[in-house]
């Protein structure tokens, strides 16, 4: 860990202030930031506290919708009694995350922004270009298999490990942006990017602009949703694959449908063709699979993570089965419904 | 609380833990919490390269921080012996002791490289992050796969280690039966990670005496190395572990961080203290990477005509780390014809070491994969084929064993788990969307004994202090010591007080291979059967010996009280006794005679055994593997104390579903280095992988094996019990893996 100075935001103002010189992070619950500190991968100069800034409340919107404040903690958004019954989509992938104690100190911002798994990335002694831009990307050709199968780039295979995050991608979550210029809402999807040749870049943020809040739209598929994660052990792992679907029905017959896939790229990972292809569709096992199959187009392994691919399919016709069965994955009970 | 209080513990008695609630409430002080005035940290740098020279180390920077006293390298390290019989340890393996800081050689990646000590472990943690290396590399191999090809036998064997006897000529009457099945089996390599991890607090005591509270299985070991590398003489050297965080093998041999922490108190003539990180955990010991073939072959009946157990294991470059592998198959069945072929390949990692049930948690669980696909291709019950296939002999050498309940092991546990409702097809039995599996497997391990002294010391209110240099590595020691001194003299177990973890106590064993509890124990009854001699000696000089001079066979001992037998109105108190001889202590300090023949003359083999049943439901797509019960059957003859006892077991247990699911090193071989060095990474079961587990203890009486007739029960719970988790897989899917863990993507294909 380096040295650094730390100063306590008092207002919003005053955080994106102090947020806009080089080599400063804003920290919330820590959770990452601090690991990644003690590990030497951030070396900040100054440390912004945002903790005591007002980002800390779950308000309704005119016409439905919700606001999430940046620093509403996991368990707190998702025990919220509102969330849990109008976005159970969201709640259940929090609940798939991390423990219990970590979920009650990390915050919605924090969540959005935390940085990969990837072990080279954690570990200064490897290249990666993420870490530091040039060295190279140890993943490729090593040990690759939490990485990613979609959207990759030659210079980073990492993925996104966040699971609320493939929740906020299926329902369409807008994020809220307040910085030295102007304030910005950003449309989910247009949120985390791909590695491309930037890889250090995670998302789309400018320096010194912060996260003050995620907007959850009206439509709220509580009927019809699901999120199945697939790790290596029942609980406390990353995802290997995870999958949030997000549903409408009439009768049989699809109306909508949203299916986000997590643990596969640097961002959440959705296909407008297959979704648009389920349209005015059969909920059915042979539509199911032909969507898990333009979604999971173009997927290439890199050896340690070929399995992924079968494993997303398998994982997508299942969930778009639970979502449509109205019999959402329970997050406590690890039996696969 | 479910524990007897203020009446007289017995052995067999499930007593709380002693010291739980010093650990509960943070009392207990481990190896790095001991407070010492004027502490220095030592933050260990470490090698980023795996194989090479180390060039130059910049550090400069580090240096420039006004808090940072000193960087020791290799370069301006104090001098240290140039032979490595200096550094051998009581439990060390043939070769050469790995010495950190010696030269400017790496031998293998995350190995330290330098120290740099400071006035806090914040500044020694920063500083150490401006340390630039430069190295030369050399190639280097990790690969185990790549090392068999130059697998060898050493010349020079593990004093502990006998080669597999075979017997009969097995390649024969492999060829010539008509059932047979063969694989080659696969462990990765796994890192020790107790919870605390490796750390030594050296309290620099001046005039040449230095006191360690170091995290080790044994603190006699350390104060003779400490001794024989930094030239003390021993009696200076004090070694301090009364708590220990977890170990299994870890501490067995001292550890680098505790050379490291001396070196650098020894340079400096200050309190040093050095604490691994996680990270470095996995620069460490670790169980090695395992490749075992096992062909077996049957007649048409299921019984076993050859046995053919071949397996290897990785060492490092620079010692010969050897383990009993494949005896353990040999032993368990009888066969006439039986083979075993033991050899090890060199990697370039740190010397692999002995890790709970070492050689057989593996060995033994590999070859319980490979009987369960002979049974299969037998058509015989898996439970019934190990029945047939029974020996009431170790049939690898023939002896007789002290005790053997393996038999009601499997009949009692098979009973709990309803393994006769199984159906034997795979694939036959379901639940819902999943498939059910049902397997099992059986374990074996060593009863060992080894001679141990212990100190007593009873006052006349009845308080009773037992020491010995042993140590409790969470096993619940201090529990069983002072529960089996109760006993002999009936006292309550509040009246006791046992102390460990200390060099200064009477000579102990290492704590390692679940041998304390029957050694250390019986070199408690032993000292304190010494102090019940006295009391009634003393009783005798009581006027009008109201005792009547009755001898040991006619007295009991309860409640601090000395009665007849045949009239327990006639008894008398210890402080009397004792005051009527003018005694204010009695003490003994002595360790029992035993011939490890037992009253026989012929050799008898000591084991423990066990049966485990496991179930699991397997999601069908997704693969999804749950372990919804198991069922473990242990005979592991007198148990002390069947809490503390069971949770040995519970903990093997949880380790074996670890071993069949979860744990694995990832190495990147291009670089030499472990990639998942961390507990996000480096997967263990958490609490939603285990479900219920119970445990039955196997009555066994064994007055033969050890004077308490007790066997250990701290490593039998692991052995095996992959493989019982790795069989229901196959018995719900239809799919044989071969190579653990078994993680989703082997099941998908
Ligand atoms: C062992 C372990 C297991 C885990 N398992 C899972 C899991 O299974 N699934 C999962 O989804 N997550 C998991 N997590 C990750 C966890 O969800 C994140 O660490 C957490 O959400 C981060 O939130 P925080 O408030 O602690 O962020 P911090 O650590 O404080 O910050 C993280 C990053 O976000 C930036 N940041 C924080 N708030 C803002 C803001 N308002 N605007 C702009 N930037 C901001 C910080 O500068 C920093 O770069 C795990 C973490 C650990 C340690
Ligand atoms: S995958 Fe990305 S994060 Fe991982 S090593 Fe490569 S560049 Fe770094």
């Amino acid at each position: 860990m380096n040295r650094f100075s730390y100063v306590r935001a008092a207002g919003v103002a005053e955080a994106v202030r102090e947020g806009s010189a080089r080599q400063v992070r804003f920290l919330a619950g820590g959770t990452n930031l601090v690991d990644l500190m003690k590990e030497n991968v951030e070396r900040p100069q100054r440390l912004v506290d945002i903790n005591r800034l007002p980002l800390h409340k779950i308000d309704d919107l005119e016409g439905g919708g919700l606001r999430l404040g940046a620093l509403v903690t996991n368990a707190d958004t998702a025990y919220d009694p509102r969330v849990e019954r109008r976005y159970p989509l969201l709640a259940s992938a929090i609940l798939a995350g991390a423990s219990p104690q970590l979920r009650n100190a990390a915050t919605n911002g924090g969540n959005l922004n935390q940085r990969t798994r990837c072990y080279y990335f954690y570990d200064p002694a490897t290249a990666c270009n993420k870490r530091q831009p040039g060295s190279g990307c140890g993943a490729i050709g090593g040990v690759n298999r939490i990485h990613a199968i979609l959207g990759a780039s030659d210079q980073c295979i990492a993925t996104h490990p966040s699971d609320m995050c493939v929740a906020l991608a299926a329902l369409d979550a807008q994020v809220r942006v307040t910085g030295p210029d102007a304030d910005r809402v950003i449309a989910f999807s247009e949120y985390h990017r791909l590695p491309g040749d930037q890889p250090w870049r995670d998302n789309d943020l400018r320096p010194g602009e912060l996260v003050t809040a995620i907007d959850l739209p009206a439509e709220d598929f509580s009927s019809h949703y699901t999120y199945l994660k697939l790790r290596d052990r029942l609980s406390y792992a990353f995802a290997l694959v995870s999958v949030a679907v997000a549903m409408r029905l009439d009768g049989e017959r699809i109306t909508e449908v949203r299916v986000a896939l997590g643990g596969v790229a640097h961002k959440p990972w959705r296909s407008p063709v297959a979704e648009s292809g389920l349209a005015g569709e059969k909920a059915s096992q042979a539509n199911f699979l032909a969507a898990a199959h333009v979604l999971t187009e173009g997927a290439v392994g890199q050896g340690g993570n070929d399995f992924k691919i079968e494993l997303a399919r398998r994982a997508i016709v299942r969930a778009l089965k639970q979502a449509a069965n109205g019999t959402p994955q329970s997050q406590t009970d690890k039996r696969v419904f | 609380m479910t524990s007897p209080t203020r009446t007289t513990a017995r052995i067999g008695d499930p007593l709380n833990r002693v010291d739980g609630v010093a650990k509960v409430t943070g009392q207990a002080r481990y190896a790095a919490e001991h407070p010492v005035e004027g502490l220095l940290y030592g933050w260990v740098v470490s090698s980023g390269i795996t194989k090479g020279r180390i060039v130059r180390i910049h550090d400069e920077g580090a240096r420039a921080l006004p808090e940072v006293v000193e960087v020791m390298t290799h370069t301006n390290r104090p001098q240290l012996p140039p032979f490595d019989h200096s550094y051998t340890d009581a439990v060390s393996v043939p070769g050469s002791p790995f010495r950190a800081l010696y030269d400017e050689k790496a031998l293998f990646n995350g190995q330290p490289i330098a120290v740099v000590i400071a006035g806090t472990l914040e500044t020694a943690r920063y500083a150490a992050s401006l340390i630039d290396v430069e190295y030369e590399s050399e190639s280097h191999n990790t690969d185990f796969a790549v090392a068999l090809t130059s697998q060898f036998v050493p010349n020079d064997k593990r004093s502990t280690f006998e080669p597999p006897q075979s017997r009969g000529d097995a390649h024969a009457a492999y060829d010539a039966a008509p059932l047979k099945v063969a694989a080659d089996f696969h462990v990765p390599a796994y890192y020790h990670n107790p919870m605390e991890m490796h750390a030594s607090t050296v309290v620099w005591e001046g005039n040449g005496r230095i006191t360690v509270y170091d995290k080790t299985q044994g603190p006699q070991n350390v104060q003779a190395y400490l001794a024989a590398v930094f030239g003390f003489s021993p009696e200076h050297v004090r070694v301090k572990n009364p708590y220990v965080g977890g170990a299994f093998g870890s501490g067995l041999r001292p550890q680098y961080q505790v050379y490291l922490a001396t070196l650098a108190a020894k340079m400096l003539e200050r309190s040093v203290r050095v604490v691994l990180t996680r990270q470095q955990m996995f620069s460490h010991v670790h169980r090695p990477e395992t490749v075992q073939t096992v062909a077996l072959a049957t007649d048409t009946s299921g019984r076993l005509q050859a046995i053919i157990n071949d397996a290897a294991t990785s060492t490092s470059r620079f010692e010969d780390y050897m383990e009993t592998v494949c005896d353990w198959g040999l032993m368990n069945y009888a066969c006439e014809n039986a083979s075993a072929k033991y050899t090890i390949a060199r990697v370039d990692t740190y010397t692999s070491g002995d890790m709970r049930a070492p050689g057989a948690a593996t060995g033994m669980t590999l070859f319980e994969l490979a009987v369960d696909e002979m049974a299969y291709a037998a058509s015989v019950d898996p439970l019934q084929f190990r029945l047939i296939n029974y020996s009431d002999k170790n049939a690898m050498d023939g002896t007789p064993f002290t005790s053997k309940a393996l038999r009601e092991a499997c009949a009692q546990g098979a009973e709990k788990f309803g393994w006769s409702r199984r159906t034997p097809a795979p694939r036959s039995m379901r639940d819902g969307r999943e498939l059910v599996g049902w397997g099992v497997a059986t374990g074996i391990w060593d009863a060992l004994f080894e001679k141990t002294s212990a100190h007593a010391k009873l006052l006349p209110n009845g308080d009773l202090e037992v020491a010995t240099a042993a140590s409790d590595i969470g096993t619940g020691t201090y529990t069983v010591m002072a529960q089996v001194a109760a006993d002999t003299l009936g006292l309550p177990i509040e009246k006791v007080t046992a102390t460990l973890g200390d060099s200064a106590l009477p000579k102990s064993t290492v704590e390692g291979g679940s041998k304390l509890a029957a050694s250390a124990g019986a070199a408690v009854q032993h000292v304190c059967r010494g102090v019940a001699e006295k009391l009634l000696v003393a009783a005798d000089q009581l006027e009008g010996q109201p005792l009547g001079g009755a001898r040991m066979e006619d007295v009991t001992f309860a409640q601090g009280r000395i009665a007849l037998k045949s009239d327990a109105t006639r008894s008398i108190s210890f402080g009397d006794a004792m005051s009527a001889a003018g005694l204010d202590t009695i003490e003994v300090e002595d360790s029992p005679a035993w011939h490890s023949g037992g009253s026989s003359q012929t050799r008898k083999s000591r084991n423990t055994h066990n049966a485990i049943f496991a179930e699991v439901k397997v999601d069908e797509e997704l693969c999804v593997v749950r372990v919804t019960r198991i069922v473990i059957a242990v005979a592991a003859g007198r148990i002390i104390n069947p809490k503390t006892a069971r949770s040995q077991i519970l903990g093997g247990v949880v380790m074996g579903i670890g071993m069949a699911l979860h744990e694995e090193t990832a190495t990147d071989h291009r670089l030499g280095r472990v990639m998942n060095h961390n507990f996000a990474e480096y997967h263990i079961p958490a609490h939603a992988d285990i479900q219920d587990i119970e445990v039955i203890f196997v009555d066994e009486p064994d007055p033969e094996v050890t004077p308490l007739g007790v066997k250990g029960v701290g490593e039998i719970g692991i052995v095996g019990t992959a493989a019982a988790v790795v069989n229901a897989i196959y018995h719900a899917t239809g799919k044989r893996v071969h190579s653990l863990p078994v993680t989703i993507d082997k099941l998908l294909v």
